[in-house]
């Protein structure tokens, strides 16, 4: 075989050869097999603790205990505490489950959809962005759980043989997301974990202590890395990834059901599952940034969440904005397509009415501010990327709040309308909740590898054909 | 690298696993059991009485009827607990003296009730009218069991929801014959299914199971 046609041949092979002039590099130069290990495994096994993490976790667990005096409260008082009120009846519970689970959808978006578009930059932000999907559906399912009011008879919503031989309602949506929000939790921890096994062979076989390593052994399962270890590893990664990238869309489509299956004006639109799945995968990449970013600060990580992470996440942060900036400008189209008054109406009120501040904040967080994304610059700099960032996922909620608020206080008769005002315990819920996460999220950045080491290793030259010659 | 479990491990993390699984299933299947057992139902226990009434004697032994006592029962939705005066026709003769009466003696005198403990009691949430299913064909056995054979009364059906509805749904296999209803020895015919079908269209029994019918 000529020289050429070999080159020619190994460069097919080796997916993007390293260039180590490339800024958009998925890798920084320098990194080996042995740095990427070391550097991960240092972090949970070696290093020393940080002040960064020790201030966010103890402000996580301050939030968290909030959290538990809210359940506590709210279990002896009921729900009567938070400010719902017919027609009122959902407000803080369901705008929370909503931008939990949705800020979720980035991360099984991340992990599996770009898994099988064979997206390689993927694979060294996947674990992390898969731990806050998993957190985040947590999270998600504690609003639903408590706005039922009797949370310790959650069961009946599950259909088990019962002395009263009765079953949920199948008719109903709110059954429909206890399925969708269960098999997505389910498949999300899957694929996390069998994801994470050769890390934590790695982790074991690195720790010293013998605590340290019966731990991450019993995590291992006893992986050894041979050859036929990692085909079966592949083969279940590639199976849960397909089995989750539908999960991707489906989830929010369902959860978007809620309130399109419902008759009211400003709920009932065929728009609503494309419109959610947007925001929520917009929201997520928000929330990936807003974790990513200060982690690889406080880290060091910049050798493998590189300026090209920061500008793919930008792109796909502004690619889902202007799907949902479509959706805010077809609203209003839809309402006054139709000619009916009340849709009319729901646009006006939401335009002009009590929650008015609502809508013009959406418009702005979620809209205006984000065009920013479209300079270079401020997709690939740490501050301006954070600050949008935050701005998104502060625009995300308040979305969610003004479509369930504003539809439910105005609907067709005009004598049943109230207002939503929130209390005390509506707020201390919601941070409580982010408490909890931030207090998940640190104990996984501890304990566990935040980056996954072996899929960085499939980054590198040397894991790819002749790719070992060429270093 | 020396391995750093044992071979051995690898059998008993399976056997964790496949314990864990088998764990599950039992507490699910031991759940599934206990919440519909005669213990969770508190069936076939007898309750204390203020008066230790016997149905045994009364009901097999004299062999008096049940309306002599639960006059309401073909009328209204309660079916009543009788007064003391009911007890008093015959015991101001009989057993005037029996010490073990004194409480009955005692309501009549001060005119206050006795307090009977309930024992098939039904939860507030639910609707139920006694007449009805008297007057369609549901024996007083049928629900309440052989009464004539309690020297104490307990309650014998689960009283479950579960219990209810099946009735509800398969009602062609419980009716008997209006005059059969306080009958504590009919055994249903061997072509129960035939009679109860058209006892059920005779007696325009509807098969009723929304929510409403008992959940008002």
């Amino acid at each position: 075989m000529p020289e050429s046609i070999a080159l020619e041949e190994r460069q097919r092979h080796t997916a993007r050869p390293l260039d180590p002039n490339n800024p958009l590099e998925v890798v920084a130069p320098g990194t080996t097999f042995e740095t990427v290990s070391e550097q991960i495994s240092s972090i949970v096994l070696t290093r020393k603790t940080p002040l960064f993490w020790w201030c966010t976790f103890g402000f996580g667990l301050f939030l968290f205990v909030v959290f538990g005096i809210s359940i506590a409260y709210l279990l002896a008082k009921g729900i009567g505490i938070w400010g719902v009120q017919i027609p009122v009846a959902w407000a803080f519970a369901i705008t929370n489950f909503v931008w939990w689970i949705g800020i979720g959808h980035a991360g099984t978006l991340i992990s599996a959809f770009l898994l099988l578009m064979n997206q390689g930059w993927r694979n060294s932000i996947n674990r992390f962005a898969e731990a806050m999907t998993i957190f985040a559906v947590m999270c998600a399912g504690m609003f639903p759980l408590f706005h039922l009011g009797r949370a310790w008879i959650f069961y009946w919503i599950l259909p088990y043989p019962n002395t009263m031989t009765a079953q949920p309602n199948f008719r109903s949506p709110l059954v429909w997301d206890v399925f969708a929000v269960s098999t997505y939790f389910t498949i999300s921890v899957l694929f996390w974990y069998i994801g994470m096994i050769p890390d934590l062979g790695t982790l074991r076989d690195r720790a010293a202590g013998g605590f340290k390593k019966g731990f991450y052994g019993v995590l291992a399962f006893g992986w050894r890395g041979s050859s036929h270890h990692w085909r079966l590893h592949q083969t279940a990664c590639l199976l849960l990834a397909g089995i989750a990238t539908p999960l991707v869309l489906s989830v929010h489509t369902v959860v978007s059901f809620d309130f399109t299956i419902a008759i009211l004006p400003g709920w009932h639109s065929t728009i609503f599952p494309p419109y959610f799945v947007a925001g929520a995968i917009y929201s997520g990449f928000a929330m990936v940034l807003v974790l990513g970013l200060p982690l690889r600060a406080v880290y060091g990580l910049h050798n493998l969440i590189t300026v090209r992470h920061l500008n793919n996440c930008g792109k796909l942060m502004l690619v889902t904005g202007l799907f949902l900036a479509y959706t805010y400008l077809i609203e209003p189209f839809t309402a006054w397509y139709s000619g009916n008054d009340f849709e009319m109406y729901t646009v006006h009120n939401r335009a002009v009415g009590p929650h008015a501040w609502s809508y013009w904040l959406v418009i702005l967080l979620n809209v205006v501010i984000p065009q920013a994304l479209w300079f270079y610059k401020v997709r690939t700099r740490v501050v301006p990327l954070f600050t949008v960032s935050m701005v998104v996922l502060v625009g995300m909620w308040v979305e969610r709040f003004m479509i369930i608020v504003t539809a439910l206080d105005r609907d067709f008769l005009p004598s049943s309308w109230s207002n939503f005002v929130a209390t005390f315990w509506d707020n201390a819920m919601f941070w409580g909740s982010i408490g909890m996460f931030i207090v998940l999220f640190m104990l996984f950045v501890r304990f566990l590898p935040m980056i996954p080491m072996a899929e960085v290793r499939e980054l590198l030259p040397f894991s790819k054909p002749g790719g070992g010659t060429e270093k | 690298m020396p391995q750093y479990f044992s071979r051995s491990a690898n059998s008993f993390a399976r056997f964790t696993i496949l314990g864990a699984v088998c764990v599950l299933v039992a507490v699910c299947w031991l759940g599934y059991l206990i919440v519909r057992s005669p213990y969770e139902m508190m069936q076939n226990v007898p309750r204390e009485q203020p008066v230790p009434f016997s149905h045994e004697h009364h009901v097999g032994g004299l062999g008096i009827d049940c309306r002599y006592c639960h006059t309401t029962v073909e009328k209204s939705s309660f079916a009543n607990i009788p007064a003391t005066k009911i007890c008093m026709n015959c015991h101001s003769q009989m057993w005037a003296t029996s010490p073990m009466l004194e409480p009955v003696r005692e309501s009549y005198r001060t005119g206050k009730s006795i307090e009977w403990t309930r024992v098939n009691d039904l939860p507030e949430f639910v609707y139920f009218d006694h007449s009805i299913h008297v007057n369609h064909g549901v024996g007083c056995a049928t629900c309440h069991g052989r009464v004539d054979k309690m020297p104490l009364t307990w309650q014998a059906a689960p009283l479950t929801m579960e219990w209810c509805l099946n009735c509800h749904r398969h009602p062609e296999r419980y009716v008997r014959p209006r005059d059969q209803v306080f009958s504590m020895d009919y055994t249903p015919p061997p072509n129960q299914i035939a009679l109860g079908k058209r006892l059920v269209s005779e007696y325009h029994i509807q098969s009723l199971t929304s929510c409403s019918t008992c959940h008002r």
